[in-house]
């Protein structure tokens, strides 16, 4: 009788169902494009010291303002720093702040949904109205500033970014929340006087994953816009370290004789977001078939 | 429908407060109030003087007072003083604020005429070639930062082919012509990014619509495919996207911000960014609060307009 489990799982799919998200998605090219293009992305950053023999950082005038030649591939900035190096380590970066914020929006606004579409009533009601507020705000313009008060820096753009998504992920979460709550197995779990932290963690998440997996995937290419325009306006990293966003501002100056210091930079951040939302498109189709894209 | 008006005028009222609220709070709880931005770093000040000018800013009563002051100002059209200049506040964003209005105006505009025949066409035309190219355009246009394409149009039309000018703002009164050539290009860089947005929205809910069996029956009674997609399709395909077009109005305005900085037009946006720049917190308090007040009244406006072309919303 003690070993009677107190949590009743989710139902156990089929095994064809298992396998068909997966197959769904490698064979959409689309989805699997996105993840050969972020998988190059982290790669890239992760291994960047290896990838390339230049400093991201160490001055080099004499080199200053080139195109693309066999010694810099994608040319040199107005410092003479090597442009293909400093992509390489501002993915860094951006992907790190991306995620990291994007990680935070999952945990507040996530947990947030959680207890609001489980409790419903006046938690519901207060956590779905500071999302509300939230939501008032054009995201950049509340991310922009939360940054004025806080001050520039990379901990405070981790912050600014991750409380302006930390709404939608409040929104997911409880949607998702609500429409297995009242699924039997959730009730089933409930009746055999099981705990509420275990029936959300063990039978109520499982069930809602798919929407935040999604969500997570799509926030990340908006993360890494808003950070690239919050670099952009010089309220991101602060120099000498390198970000793509602060990358394409300081190349700007310099557009008429050296377009590439800032198109490179911002071909790589649209390259990223790119992977981002194919990746994103992919997994909704392959996840939840009801969403998918027509 | 005055029920439906009333009801959400009403509902608009805890967004606006919290709006103000959070701006306030921002103004009030991190370090570093009105007074140390004015002192600077100035480090020869004494305590006594410090404890003076908060007196003289009413930084000394509790803050649901400071609150109330400063709302019941706010509501009068007082927005407080630029720190640096002395200005008023509110009179500076009024001489701004047709700058912001023009560039977001003009890209949407921009981005519904864009919008409207790519996503119908890419419906229409589903799995050829137009529909092909529309989704090339959407996911560019979802996957290109404003700020990038607005320095890429400068690079082509400006820098290149010498068409437009890069930079400047000319008012509309001293010079409509000139004032149309530079909002051009700023107005192309929001205008592009929110017809890829609304081109997506517009494609699937054509294809969606199309599937309805009142368009089968369109089709059945022999009428033409232009009259069935354009009188009968359209109209409906339209309800989700004026939602989606007020929803992206607030990226339109977060945009601006970024936009008049790339293009150094003195809107609302770079009225804001200039007060982060010099510290001085009223101004970015006002230019903020302005925005976001404005994205608020547009959410309102966009469910008027949705109550008008779907008689349901407001009987449901």
């Amino acid at each position: 009788m003690a070993d009677l489990p107190l949590v009743v799982p989710s139902p156990p799919r089929r095994r064809s169902d298992r396998w068909r998200g997966p197959v769904l998605f490698l064979t959409r090219s689309a989805g699997g494009l996105g993840l050969v293009l972020v998988l190059a992305a982290i790669f890239g950053a992760a291994f960047a010291p290896h990838l390339t023999p230049y400093d991201a950082i160490t001055l080099n005038p004499p080199d200053r303002l080139q195109g693309p030649s066999s010694s810099h591939l994608l040319g040199t900035d107005q410092l003479g720093r090597d442009t293909l190096t400093r992509i390489l380590y501002g993915g860094r970066v951006s992907l790190g702040v991306a995620g990291s914020a994007v990680l935070f929006a999952l945990l507040v606004g996530g947990t947030a949904g959680v207890l609001a579409g489980y409790y419903r009533g006046w938690v519901d009601a207060v956590i779905m109205r500071v999302t509300d507020v939230l939501l008032s705000f054009p995201a950049v313009l509340l991310a922009i500033a939360l940054i004025a008060f806080l001050g520039a820096g990379l901990t405070n753009l981790v912050l600014a970014i991750g409380i302006i998504y930390t709404g939608p992920f409040a929104r997911v979460a409880r949607a998702a929340v609500m429409t297995v709550r009242e699924e039997l197995f959730v009730e089933a779990s409930r009746s055999l006087g099981s705990r509420d932290w275990r029936i959300v963690l063990l039978a109520v998440l499982p069930s809602a994953a798919a929407p935040l997996i999604v969500e997570v995937t799509l926030r990340l290419a908006y993360a890494i816009l808003a950070e690239a325009s919050l670099s952009f306006l010089g309220l991101g990293a602060q120099p000498p370290t390198p970000s793509w966003g602060m990358m394409v501002a300081d190349g700007r100056r310099f557009l008429a004789l050296s377009p590439w210091a800032t198109v490179a930079p911002g071909l790589a951040i649209m390259v990223v977001v790119l992977g981002f939302n194919l990746l994103g498109d992919g997994l909704r189709d392959a996840l939840d078939p009801r969403l998918k894209s027509r | 429908m005055l029920v439906f008006l009333g009801r959400r005028i009403v509902l608009t009222v805890p967004s606006l407060l919290g709006v103000a609220v959070i701006v306030f709070l921002l103004m009030r709880f991190i370090p570093g109030d009105v007074v140390t931005g004015l002192v600077g770093d100035a480090q020869d000040i004494s305590p006594e003087r410090l404890a003076e000018l908060r007196r003289m800013f009413g930084l000394d009563l509790p803050v649901h007072v400071q609150f109330g002051q400063w709302i019941t100002a706010a509501l009068q059209g007082d927005l407080g003083s630029s720190i640096r200049t002395g200005r008023s506040v509110a009179l500076d964003l009024s001489l701004r604020f047709p700058v912001t209005l023009q560039l977001t105006t003009m890209s949407l505009l921009i981005a519904l005429a864009l919008a409207f025949p790519i996503g119908v066409m890419a419906a229409r035309y589903r799995g050829r070639w137009p529909d092909y190219l529309g989704s090339a355009f959407v996911l560019i246009g979802l996957s290109i930062p404003n700020f990038f394409l607005g320095i890429l149009l400068i690079l082509l039309f400006s820098l290149q082919l010498g068409w437009l000018p890069p930079a400047g703002y000319v008012p509309f009164a001293e010079s409509p012509v000139e004032n149309l050539r530079r909002m051009v290009l700023p107005s192309l860089s929001l205008g592009l990014i929110l017809a890829a947005a609304t081109a997506r929205i517009m494609r699937s809910t054509m294809l969606e619509v199309l599937g309805r069996d009142y368009v089968r029956t369109a089709r059945a009674k022999g009428l033409t495919e232009r009259t069935v997609t354009l009188r009968h399709a359209l109209r409906n395909a339209l309800i989700p996207v004026v939602t989606v077009v007020g929803l992206q109005f607030g990226s339109l305005l977060g945009g601006a911000v970024i936009i008049e900085q790339v293009f150094s037009l003195p809107g609302i946006g770079r009225y804001a960014l200039e007060g982060i720049n010099l510290r001085d917190y009223p101004m970015v308090q006002g230019a903020v609060l302005v925005i976001a007040a404005a994205f608020v009244l547009v959410n309102l406006l966009v469910d008027v307009i949705y109550a008008l072309i779907d008689p349901r919303v407001r009987y449901g």
